[in-house]
């Protein structure tokens, strides 16, 4: 199977039907996408699919030959979302942060608060109540 | 004026979480490592009559009962839960025989045939004779006070089992080390899991645990941990390689702790003009097949269960109650959620039967300084009940806004809480916390076994030492909590963290700083060489504690809280959709603003899912729904717009003032959105306030 990892042309040798979550933390060991449920409910695993947030546990990894795949890692130590998520405290114990970011950078610009609510709704956080989580966004993504 | 404390610095932990760098129990591999299952009980009570394995054994390690070198006996406060079922089942998914294979796919499909002789188990704590703990308090003469009374108002009040969903399940990896074992894990306590490993795997062998980054915890990794590891340890033994084990979702939720359901009846004495003369309270809680940690949660419960507020004449009788359902532990809050759910709205029920305003009743009985608690302990100057309430009040315009609501489908209420913060009574003495700073070349190092679960430990430790030592943030460093490096500060529970490890390492700070005269710690490192301070936590002086009669100083200091929501209700689905919360709290005074606003906002989310959507469905002793699908927390779209007020008070036994937040904000909105409920003329006394449970009450 072969696809764009991170920006990068990849073949992967796992089994067609394996999770993608498991082919991209086993096979390519990269673990800064979670597994919180194993039913995408709780969007830990969230990985952008040709731009599009996709919880990586339902899909298999047939389904992503010739797409273009992205998760965290993809995004460096630079990014701004990275940065407003650690100034506004929108990570607490960070097992959901990764999927979050990822979620949220499908939203376009200057998003209203529903939007956000909206964008998120499929990415549980036990810790934060949401609320530093919409700081952080809006401080990213409002002109 | 302090630099950093009181400021909103970076977590320390910040840039690691927001890149995915950050590495969890389920993120380790170790080479050769197996991957661990648990082959659980599938009845409620019984016998094991045989074990068969029904499946090609290449591969495969093996442990059951029989392999344990130590006790078998996860030593808590009692010895009685095996690690592993010998003969005799006491609940459903309890841990009976522990496989462990390289290939996930052979482990799982491993087949597993177990015949039990069955018996009839007990699933209502109301019809167990197993009393696991029983707890008394009294204050004056109830029953005299009873005839001073104008108006009795009696009440009963349920609260279900609620689940933590920290979003990271249960995990650990074993690894083999020379003479002993050492575990990395998602654990709150990694000294609870030293001890427990000690027992099982015996003394003489060397032990070490290692706390890998937490994805959660909420009390739900304060002692299951314990289990988990002790079950990757004997796996990893006896392979001889390392051993992980990481629960899925599923078998997360059938299988380890959850929050007590309680049944809490109130009888009160009240005047006509609204003081409180007599309360009567009886708490019961289910404590499930062993009694893990529900002594103690008993035992915050019953001292919360008179609320905030002042009455001479107080009984609270508290039983906690065996059944064969998995054990009932650890869940923020630690039994006054409950309790405080019970007062609130019984609080609401007597403002209706006196035809008085709820808000005039509160601020009437509000404990002031000089008054005393159940247990008779002396209020003082850092006793805030009537400065949150009246704030809370003043600033949503609460009376006004309940007027405006009457008629329509929204609605507000009100509750106002505490928490007493530390260990109850002595326990803080019996702790004997330590912590320790080490000068290093960089700066200074703390080493604490206090964990970071998400709350900022780090974060804030490391302020409370660069602002008394005089040195910045930055050159703080904080040691991963591994047993063999790091002092014991005691289990990260009970909101003590901050005020009783902060306070030890404040103290450790300030003599190192002496140590340090005028140079840094690189300048005084480079000329004469490192070295550490350790000290041990010494209590107030003033604290009296009487563990038999349940009489005085049961806290150090208490935080306060006044939760207003304001909730709207659709009439004919019941869906509740909650609007706006105001949080108005008071706990000393924050050292990090932007991580206690965040605590005070996970926290409130919370308590909304404990009040309105997470219902744990109980079938044959199991749960039912052990799913995220059909067991709701909160999402984005569930939860309200939040309003948090920090008032200062601050404590001197705390450092800089600080007093314990963490399970304050739990406390408060189950109670807040029943009352908004009930002024919907809706009779409601039990959460959680599903759809169903408020058609049932409309219909009445």
């Amino acid at each position: 199977m072969r696809f764009t990892l991170n920006g990068e042309a990849r073949e992967a040798t796992s089994a067609p039907m394996s999770r993608l979550l498991d082919v991209l933390r086993e096979e390519f060991g990269l673990t800064g996408t979670k597994e919180g449920c194993g039913e995408g409910e709780c969007g830990a695993c969230t990985v952008l699919v040709d731009g599009d947030p996709v919880c990586s546990c339902l899909v298999p990894l047939v389904q992503v030959d010739g797409a273009a795949v992205q998760t965290i890692e993809g995004l460096g130590d630079d990014h701004p979302l990275q940065h407003t998520f650690m100034s506004e405290v929108g990570a607490q114990c960070g097992i959901c942060t990764p999927g979050m970011i990822m979620a949220a950078l499908s939203l376009g610009e200057n998003p209203s608060l529903d939007d956000i609510k909206v964008a998120l709704a499929g990415n549980l956080c036990r810790c934060t109540g949401y609320a530093a989580i919409y700081r952080a966004i809006m401080k990213v993504k409002s002109a | 004026m302090t630099r950093w404390v009181g400021a909103s610095v970076p977590r320390k932990d910040g840039i690691a979480k927001a890149t995915g760098q950050a590495r969890y129990a389920d993120d380790l591999v170790f080479p050769g490592m197996l991957h661990g299952r648990t082959v659980r009980s599938t009845i409620p009570r019984g016998r094991v009559r045989s074990v068969r394995l029904d499946f090609d054994l290449a591969g495969f390690t093996v442990v059951d009962h029989r392999d344990v070198p130590g006790r078998n006996v996860c030593d808590l406060i009692e010895q009685d839960q095996p690690f592993l079922v010998e003969r005799d089942v006491r609940h459903m998914a309890e841990p009976i025989l522990l496989l462990a294979h390289e290939d996930r796919e052979r482990l799982l499909g491993a087949n597993v045939e177990i015949e039990y002789d069955a018996e009839p188990p007990v699933f209502d704590p109301l019809k167990s004779d197993g009393v696991l703990k029983a707890i008394d308090i009294v204050k004056g003469d109830v029953d005299a006070a009873f005839a001073a009374a104008d108006v009795i108002v009696e009440g009963t009040y349920r609260t279900g089992h609620q689940e933590h969903v920290y979003i990271e399940p249960n995990g650990v990896v074993a690894v083999p080390e020379e003479d002993g074992v050492v575990v990395y894990g998602s654990v709150q306590c990694p000294f609870y899991v030293i001890k427990a490993l000690k027992s099982l795997l015996g003394a003489h062998r060397h032990i070490r645990v290692v706390q890998t980054e937490t994805g959660g915890g909420f009390g739900g990794k304060e002692e299951y941990p314990s289990m988990i590891a002790g079950h990757a340890a004997l796996l990893a033994l006896k392979a001889g390689r390392p051993v992980k084990i990481v629960y899925d979702r599923v078998e997360d939720m059938v299988a380890t702790t959850k929050r007590h359901p309680s049944i809490v009846r109130h009888r009160t004495g009240v005047t006509r003009d609204g003081r409180l003369v007599a309360m009567d309270v009886e708490v019961v809680l289910d404590g499930g097949a062993y009694v893990t940690l529900s002594p103690v949660v008993l035992s915050r419960g019953c001292i919360h269960g008179a609320g905030p507020y002042r009455c001479d004449h107080t009984r609270i009788r508290g039983r906690a109650m065996f059944t064969n359902t998995p054990p009932n532990g650890a869940f923020r809050g630690f039994g006054a959620p409950q309790t405080e759910f019970a007062v609130e709205v019984h609080m609401e029920r007597i403002a209706e039967a006196l035809g008085m305003d709820s808000v005039t009743l509160r601020e009437i009985n509000a404990l002031v300084p000089g008054d005393t608690t159940a247990t008779g302990q002396l209020m003082r100057d850092d006793c805030s009940a009537r400065l949150v309430l009246d704030e809370a009040v003043r600033r949503t315009d609460f009376r006004r806004k309940r007027e405006t609501c009457r008629g329509t489908n929204r609605a507000v209420g009100l509750a106002l809480f505490y928490h007493g913060a530390g260990f109850t009574g002595s326990g803080e003495r019996t702790l004997n916390s330590k912590a320790r700073l080490d000068l290093t070349e960089r700066g200074v190092r703390i080493a604490v076994g206090s964990t970071e679960i998400g709350q900022g430990t780090r974060t804030m430790h490391a302020q409370i030492v660069a602002e008394a030592m005089g040195i910045p943030y930055d050159v703080i460093e904080v040691a991963q909590p591994d047993t063999s490096v790091v002092a014991d500060s005691g289990p990260t529970v009970a909101s003590r963290t901050c005020m009783v490890v902060g306070k030890i390492l404040e103290e450790c700070a300030l003599e190192m700083r002496a140590r340090l005269g005028s140079m840094s710690p690189a300048e005084y490192f480079a000329k004469q060489g490192g070295f550490s301070v350790l000290k041990t936590y010494e209590p107030p002086d003033w604290i009296e504690w009487d563990e038999h009669a349940y009489r005085g100083d049961a806290y150090a200091t208490f935080a306060w809280g006044c939760d207003v929501v304001e909730l709207e209700i659709d009439r004919d689905t019941f869906e509740v959709r909650p609007i706006a919360l105001t949080a108005v709290h008071e706990f000393g005074r924050p050292i990090h603003p932007a991580l206690a606003q965040g605590q005070i906002e996970g926290g409130t989310a919370q308590g909304m899912g404990y009040a309105l959507l997470e219902q744990v469905v109980m079938r044959n002793g199991v749960m039912a729904n052990a799913q995220l699908t059909n067991y709701v927390i909160p999402t984005s779209l569930d939860t309200p717009d939040f309003d948090v007020v920090m008032l200062e008070n601050p404590y001197p036994g705390g450092p800089f003032g600080a007093k314990g937040l963490g399970e304050l904000p739990m406390d408060g909105p189950a109670p807040a959105v029943v009352n908004a409920l009930r002024s919907l003329a809706l009779d409601v006394r039990e959460i959680p306030a599903t759809p169903e449970h408020l058609a049932e009450c409309a219909s009445r």
